[in-house]
């Protein structure tokens, strides 16, 4: 057996390489320099990219962990620099995102005592970690450490946090080695598959009429897009997908219907309410899909798949609920349904997109309007990727218009932050996702909101040349909240008008090439100039300032009273 | 929501490993619901190494079905069980603290002892702790019986309960410690049997 005298901060980073880590995002300071200081003689191994900011860093280790199907992997300082990791956390625990952040923390002997830089990183960060612990004693690193990583990627994945007092990093100990964790007895993150209510889902699928699968993120965290696309397939059914859930079924597989919910498709938002058996795989029920809940699909049986136990039955009542892991129920299910055609249910899909798309969807793709829609932007860029770039999305109009119109053909290509709404997740999520896919080509569409939140991050792009264009969908508002100021506040537009600097200009200061585009007649070119740029590129589209996002469904309205206009 | 009226009380037993801040996990699960939490109770149970929680709160049903699968979600938690009152056996601790001079005085202490099933635990010369045990009506009756003597200090513990049904949790552990545990441990007890619920 291995044994050497290692320092604290030394374990930290062999636990990461025998992880099979290669990119760590983070930021220094006082209380994790012996972190950093053995980080020096480890550069060859582990890459650090120096954020600019400790959001910064989390939302690009989400990117990366969304791109790449890995774990995240976070450093930041103790105080202030955990605390500004708390928003990323919130994020990542509310869409599933595996990561595991490290902090620095005060000496042993301070804790308590409001020493600099203190805070209790682990009370603040309880509710919305799935696991936190600090170490205060060196020889534990190693055995917490292969714990944090095996919670974080396994069962329905979180994010974790490390709090590692300084003491304990300057710590030498007697290391004896990592052994990666995989069995923790009061955790049971895989259940055993029931024959019983595969069965009974079974039966409910072959007697269906008119069934419809719903799914989310939960088909791609499973790695099961394969096993999903034969289920769907077997049985012919219709599938409509949450927004964490894009990008699983290609955009044009004949099965798929749209986007579910608030600004989802036209068709999978009424036929919820008309279908007989409602599928749900690896979703949650988020009031943003369902609306109204007390007319959600009460007409229709629900299955419920989902691996996390405390979701079935806590939105939407599930006569069958199917628990596991979708890469092993799915499957299960396929091999007894019955193979079918449902032409005729497909068809009613197809009436009621031929109804969006003369009333919404054409309108906004190809606009005879002056003013440059955000839809027409997403499709001239569909039509240079064809499908095959990784859309990363901030929050507002411009996420929706992208949800709603950008073209997939791989899984993991729609990244964007769905359960918090996280303003300024778009650009660090961007340069994370680069990392974690560099074959790929990375689009980040943000507003002009939500770039202003986060456009530090520039600083990282720039220091590491890292290769992501950068779209600002400028209607120089708050859009989305605009919208509802114009629909639900007789237009009182409260602080909702927002002033924009020379982005051109500041991305230039960066030393990152840009246009801007004000006009129809050069949408073309400048989209194509920016995907064919080699490096970083920052293009600004003016779009019409007053646009609203349709279809909607208002808030407290039932799927069905969804609105086209 | 207008599930005010099926409210009762429930009582939440939870397994768990001996951790630190494993409480505040437990207890943010309640205060992000805003549920007040009636009594809590942690000590070690009979497997050691266990930590054994009895929670009371008064909600609905549904409420604390979610609640409780909230709280077995988190790592630490082994296993975790809710009863209604039928469901188990409980009982509170109450401690009084009276004047001697008042009360020896006044009563006669043996019969006040015999009559609510209670101890002196501690007799000094200025004062006497009484101590009984029961359900809240029956610590209750005990001290509205000593407030006419100067009940200087009353405190009383949170419920401890019994759930009636359950057949320990020694060889569940064993079975939680295995690799592929069986059937039972694994099992979606939520899913299998709806209506039985929670019983061991």
């Amino acid at each position: 057996m291995e044994q050497k005298q290692l320092t604290g901060s030394q374990a930290v980073l062999e636990a990461c390489i025998a992880e099979g880590v290669d990119t760590i995002f983070g930021y220094p300071g006082g209380a994790i320099m012996p972190i950093y200081d053995a980080l020096y003689d480890y550069k060859e191994k582990l890459n650090h990219i120096l954020v600019r900011h400790e959001q910064g860093g989390i939302h690009a280790g989400q990117g990366f962990a969304r791109s790449s199907g890995k774990v995240g992997v976070v450093f930041a300082t103790s105080g202030p620099g955990a605390t500004n990791l708390v928003t990323g956390l919130a994020d990542a625990m509310i869409d599933s995102t595996p990561l595991v952040c490290i902090t620095g923390q005060v000496f042993a002997h301070l804790l308590g005592t409001d020493a600099f830089q203190e805070t209790d990183v682990i009370n603040i960060t309880m509710p919305v970690t799935k696991w936190n612990y600090q170490i205060t004693d060196a020889e534990e690193i190693p055995s917490v450490l292969a714990k944090a990583f095996y919670l974080a990627r396994s069962g329905r994945p979180g994010p974790v946090l490390i709090d590692i007092s300084k003491n304990a990093q300057l710590q030498q100990f007697n290391y004896q080695g990592y052994t990666p964790c995989n069995h923790i007895r009061s955790y049971r993150p895989k259940p055993v598959i029931r024959k019983n209510y595969i069965d009974e889902a079974v039966a409910l699928i072959n007697n269906a009429k008119k069934p419809l699968v719903i799914f989310g993120q939960g088909v791609i965290l499973g790695k099961a897009e394969k096993e999903f696309k034969k289920f769907i397939e077997k049985s012919g059914m219709p599938a409509a997908w949450t927004i964490l859930g894009l990008s699983a079924l290609p955009t044009d597989h004949p099965q798929n219907v749209g986007m579910l919910g608030m600004h989802g498709n036209y068709g999978p938002n009424v036929l919820t309410n008309e279908c007989d058996v409602l599928i749900a795989v690896g979703m949650r029920f988020d009031d943003r899909v369902t609306g109204r809940l007390d007319k959600y699909a009460k007409q229709a049986k629900i299955i419920h798949l989902d691996i996390d136990p405390s979701e079935i039955d806590k939105n939407v009542k599930a006569d069958v609920g199917v628990w596991g892991d979708c890469k092993e129920t799915l499957p299960l299910l396929t091999l007894g349904i019955e193979q079918k055609e449902r032409s005729e249910w497909l068809a009613v899909f197809a009436e009621y997109t031929k109804q969006e798309n003369e009333q919404c969807i054409h309108p906004e793709m190809y606009p005879s309007t002056e003013d440059m829609t955000m839809a027409e932007v997403i499709r001239n860029v569909n039509e240079i990727t064809e499908g095959n770039a990784i859309m990363v999305t901030d929050v507002g109009q411009h996420q929706m218009v992208t949800c709603r119109y950008a073209k997939f053909n791989e899984s993991r290509s729609n990244i964007t932050s769905g359960g918090l709404g996280t303003m300024g997740f778009g650009l660090p999520a961007a340069i994370g996702a680069k990392f974690g896919a560099q074959e790929r080509t990375v689009i980040a569409v943000i507003g002009d909101g939500g770039f202003q939140m986060t456009l530090q991050e520039l600083g990282t792009i720039m220091q590491t040349g890292i290769d992501v264009k950068i779209m600002i969908l400028n209607n120089q508002f708050l859009g989305m909240v605009r919208q509802w100021q114009d629909m639900f506040n007789d237009k009182r537009y409260s602080f909702v008008d927002i002033a924009s600097p020379n982005y051109v200009m500041l991305a230039k200061s960066y030393g990152i090439d840009g246009a801007k585009v004000e006009h129809r007649k050069d949408l073309v070119s400048a989209v194509k100039t920016m995907l064919e740029h080699k490096g970083s590129y920052l293009l600004e589209v003016m779009v019409g300032k007053e646009n609203n996002v349709f279809p909607m469904v208002p808030q407290g309205c039932s799927v069905s009273e969804i609105r086209l206009k | 929501m207008n599930n005010n009226t099926d409210k009762q009380e429930y009582t939440i037993t939870v397994y768990t490993e001996n951790q630190v801040g494993l409480l505040n996990r437990i207890a943010i699960i309640f205060s992000r619901r805003k549920i007040n939490v009636e009594s809590l109770n942690t000590s070690p149970s009979e497997v050691p190494g266990i930590h054994r929680f009895t929670i009371v709160v008064e909600e609905s049903r549904d409420v604390v079905l979610k609640v409780v699968r909230q709280i077995e979600k988190q790592v630490e938690v082994l296993k975790a069980y809710f009863n209604t009152n039928d469901e188990i056996v409980w009982q509170e601790l109450a401690l009084y603290k009276v004047l001697s001079e008042e009360i020896t005085e006044k009563v006669k202490v043996e019969r006040l002892l015999r009559e609510f099933g209670a101890r002196a635990v501690a007799i000094r010369k200025d004062f006497i702790v009484f101590e009984t045990t029961g359900h809240r009506e029956e610590t209750n009756k005990l001290m509205k019986a000593l407030e006419p003597y100067g009940l200087v200090e009353f405190v009383r513990s949170a419920r401890v309960a019994i759930i009636k049904e359950s057949a320990g949790f020694h060889e569940k552990l064993k079975d939680f410690e295995k690799r592929e545990p069986g059937e039972e441990v694994i099992e979606n007890e939520y899913l299998g049997k709806r209506e039985a619920v929670f019983t061991m």
